[in-house]
């Protein structure tokens, strides 16, 4: 079983590899490609999600905030990169109300610290986060609203704090990805590719977890706590890896997402942005693998394609959506092809007996 | 083997006592069924035995005292317990249900990766408990007798040395009763076993010894026989019979 899983994986891992890097690239054109990109950045965070939301049950409606972290940190650098060494970025200098750059936007100026920082830091800012809050027990709608209002505080203090983060603008107008030019179409197209790996490894790592020892853990945590409790684990340690991973993830995405649209601001990171990320995996399928990615990428590309054609229809069509799939499909669009799949197969014919556990005649020995 | 002594343990609710003051001393390797009227404060007293509730007094499991260590902490020296309605993970296989419970001890690595083979212990396991046909079923699809035996399998593979099990028989057909009834006589080769337990034929068949509670308090203690014969029991609980 476990030869035909691995087998099984390594096709479809092909087929992945061979339409993000051979087929799309062939097919789309610029634009769409570039597109394409940014929904794979999404598909990122909804890989982690699925993690721990699908196989963790714990609601991450706070999503932003690590995808925010992560692409606020690549967005520094490249601000600074394009700054020049000793500069300030050109907002800074344009609001005025800076001499110097604020001690905290020093270290992003090197690459050693900034890139590692992308997933680094959102991992230890929801290390800190899950904690304190699984070891007291919050769970369920608790859990969702507090990442919500992380969500909105992040946006409140980002807006606040214009002067060194570009306010509601966010920063923006990026020239340069590492040394290079970010307008030519050749090293958007290497964006793209990084992207599209990315993706691929962050599937590879979220298919290790679930498979493993831990990830039938994670399950166990989901579905009964206080049992996972009474065999010796400590329930807050399964939840918060799932947490912490999720939130690498999301911060990765953050980081690829700056130089594949070229923009990050509070209106990407917040509760609105949040949600979308886990209508996305609701829509998919959360407990899945590929469940989220093409949730999140579809819900995406619909809403670039329905806004071109009915820009303020979109936000009642997903809400639709998301009720739609809740109430009739829990489990997402992938339960539909577990569905089909369980129809067509006669059942096998298995007649199981009670197994009695020990012979009565070891009961009077 | 250890045996589990508990002093003056008290259990207080908003002001009412469930457990009011038990002594009670489980010998290693033994039987012993706790019975009592329905608020006697059974289910409340294992509850604290195994961390679950605040209580007051001491709970000496060998040389360790139980009482206020986190519930998972008194599970990794070697208390299990199982619940009146049998909790499995219900998405999970039989064979998964008992390696997660076989895992408490293991380290990330281990975690991380995949099994590759079943435990020794597990093995053994499904085999006391019957299920080994059924190694890759969901355990939400077993019958409710076969949930109660893999319970019992988890905590076989869990390693305790103390077994607490709240009415394990419920629901249960005549010949469920009996194969429990032999594996728990299995199980008490080199553990501890407390039951509670409501089904009167069941405890008389299968008890070494029995603790009457009623009301939160000790009531009557001794064999079988002994209990029946408390005065004091019949009037409050069994009935003559």
């Amino acid at each position: 079983m476990t030869a035909r899983y691995s087998w099984r994986a390594g096709v479809g891992f092909a087929v992945g590899a061979v339409l993000l890097f051979a087929v799309a690239p062939v097919a789309l054109s610029d634009f769409r490609l570039s597109l394409l990109a940014k929904y794979l950045c999404l598909a990122m965070v909804a890989v982690g999600i699925g993690l721990a939301w699908g196989r963790g049950g714990l609601l991450t409606l706070g999503q932003g905030v690590f995808f925010g972290l992560g692409g606020y940190a690549m967005a520094m650098h490249m601000k600074l990169a394009d700054a020049g060494p000793g500069e300030m970025p050109d907002f800074m200098q344009l609001y005025g109300q800076l001499d110097a750059l604020p001690w905290w936007w020093r270290p992003f100026a090197s690459p050693w610290f900034a890139l590692p920082a992308t997933v680094l830091l959102p991992m230890l800012v929801a290390f800190l986060l899950g904690s304190l809050v699984f070891r007291r027990r919050v769970r369920g709608a608790y859990f969702a609203i507090l990442s919500q209002a992380l969500a909105a505080a992040m946006v409140i203090l980002l807006i606040g704090q214009q002067g060194t983060t570009g306010g509601t603008n966010g920063l923006t107008d990026f020239q340069g990805f590492f040394g290079y030019d970010l307008d030519d179409p050749v090293n958007q197209r290497m964006v793209y590719f990084i992207v599209a790996g990315v993706l691929l490894l962050l599937l590879a790592i979220a298919r290790q977890l679930m498979l493993s020892r831990y990830g039938e853990l994670l399950v166990a945590v989901r579905d009964s706590e206080e049992r996972v409790r009474f065999l010796g684990y400590n329930p807050a340690n399964v939840k918060l890896v799932a947490y912490v991973a999720a939130a690498g993830m999301a911060g990765l995405a953050g980081a690829l997402f700056v130089p594949a649209v070229g923009i990050i601001n509070p209106a990407l990171i917040g509760i609105v942005p949040s949600i979308e990320f886990v209508i996305g995996v609701a829509v998919g399928g959360r407990a899945t693998l590929l469940g989220p990615v093409l949730g999140a990428v579809a819900v995406a590309w619909a809403k670039t394609a329905l806004s071109e054609e009915f820009p303020a229809a979109w936000t009642y069509l997903q809400g639709l959506l998301f009720v739609l799939v809740v109430a009739f499909l829990p489990g997402g669009l992938a339960s539909l092809v577990r569905m089909v799949r369980r129809r067509r197969p006669p059942p096998d014919p298995a007649p199981v007996s009670p197994a009695p556990v020990v012979s009565p005649q070891e009961v009077r020995a | 083997m250890s045996g589990l002594v508990v002093r003056d343990l008290r259990v207080v609710f908003d002001g009412f006592a469930a457990v009011d003051g038990v002594d009670l001393e489980v010998a290693p390797g033994d039987i012993r069924f706790l019975i009592g009227p329905n608020g006697a404060g059974k289910t409340t007293l294992v509850d604290a035995v195994t961390g679950l509730v605040k209580a007051t007094g001491s709970v000496r499991f060998g040389d360790d005292e139980l009482l206020g260590r986190p519930v998972h902490r008194i599970a990794r020296m070697g208390v299990g317990r199982t619940f009146q309605t049998a909790t499995v993970f219900e998405e999970l296989t039989v064979l998964q249900n008992l390696d997660i419970a076989a895992g408490a001890g293991r380290g990330a690595l281990t975690l991380l990766r995949r099994r590759r083979s079943v435990p020794v212990s597990v093995e053994e396991a499904l085999e006391t408990i019957g299920l080994a046909g059924l190694r890759d079923k969901p355990a939400g699809a077993l019958a409710h007798g076969q949930k109660q035996w893999l319970e019992i399998g988890m905590l076989l593979v869990q390693d305790v040395k103390l077994l607490l099990l709240d009415e394990p028989v419920a629901g249960m057909s005549h010949d469920e009763r009996d194969a429990t009834g032999a594996l728990l006589r299995v199980v008490s080769a080199d553990r501890t076993v407390v039951v509670i337990e409501h089904d009167m034929d069941f405890m008389r068949s299968f008890a070494n010894t029995v603790t009457v509670l009623h009301a939160g308090k000790v009531l009557s203690e001794g064999s079988v026989a002994q209990v029946q014969a408390d005065p004091a029991v019949q009037q409050v609980y069994l009935g003559v019979s």
